[in-house]
């Protein structure tokens, strides 16, 4: 049974790894599709900290959604434009890397030092429903059906208009 | 205690994320590497709605249902964020973010 803990503590150092591994991945490498590659892993290993949080729903959600649509669109986005040459040899700036490197540490640093060190979580007394995929298929039918359909709408408008963003261009082409 | 079932691990994986994202999205050079760090920032506040939601709410569902809904939204932004990529490609043939000053097509 102990072994069983040990394990399953190792799998989640993985999982961490994994996400940070990617994140460095994606914002250092030189070739956009290493980028996406990056991105890719890292939220392999976010969905493996969603099952650590008990859900083993959001993570399938997570691997269908982010690793299989986003970044299959982030990657049909990086082949269909052409790329610069500039850009498709070196993809990130060496320009301002201390004012970034300064940026993202204090931003850290304060998020880090003024809230999660210093507040209390304190677990609510008692709780309502379970982490089961029944519950969270009520709550969206009944209690936030108002924004279930809303992200409908969101998405129908997104795909409307992202086609005839799309297709601007093509008739100034063939005129 | 074991650090996969404490709270100040996942916010501080989760900031981590946020600072990822923000170091991207200051150091790219092209519109699509500043997408990939938008995803990497939404997944920091994803994973914090997640953790909060496992260990403080009084109601388990409703911090899965944030999470879905930042799916949707994050899905339907990119899609739409390609697009716009695509169409200044066409117009401008480059997507340097520095000679997209004007954003007129």
């Amino acid at each position: 049974m102990i072994v069983y803990k040990y394990i399953a503590e190792a799998l989640f150092y993985a999982f961490v790894a994994l996400t940070f591994m990617g994140g460095f991945m994606a914002i250092r490498s030189r070739l956009l599709m290493h980028a996406v590659l990056g991105l890719a892993i890292s939220l392999f290993g976010v969905a493996g900290l969603y099952f650590y949080l008990g859900s083993p729903f959001l993570t399938m959600m997570q691997i269908l959604i982010y690793v299989g649509a986003v970044c299959i669109i982030i990657v049909l986005g990086v082949m269909l434009g052409n790329t610069p040459d500039q850009l498709a040899i070196k993809n990130v700036t060496r320009k301002n890397l201390l004012l970034a490197l300064l940026a993202c540490s204090t931003g850290f640093i304060a998020l880090f030092v003024a809230t999660i060190s210093r507040t209390e979580f304190i677990p609510a007394t008692h709780k309502v429903g379970d982490m089961s995929i029944r519950f969270i298929g009520e709550s969206l039918l009944f209690q936030y059906c108002l924004a279930f359909e809303l992200i409908s709408v969101i998405l129908l408008t997104a795909i409307i208009g992202s086609i005839i963003l799309a297709r601007g261009g093509r008739e100034e082409k063939v005129s | 205690m074991m650090i996969s079932a404490n709270l100040n691990t996942y916010l501080i994986i989760s900031a981590i994320l946020l600072v990822i994202g923000l170091y991207g999205m200051v150091q790219h050079r092209s519109l699509i590497g500043m997408l990939i760090s938008s995803e990497f920032i939404l997944n920091g506040a994803a994973l914090n709605f997640m953790a909060f939601n496992r260990f403080v709410a009084p109601n388990p569902a409703v911090g899965q249902i944030y999470t879905l809904f930042i799916m949707g939204i994050a899905a339907a932004e990119a899609a739409i964020v390609i697009s716009i990529i695509i169409t200044v490609y066409r117009k401008f043939n480059s997507e340097d973010p520095e000679q997209l000053h004007d954003m007129k097509l």
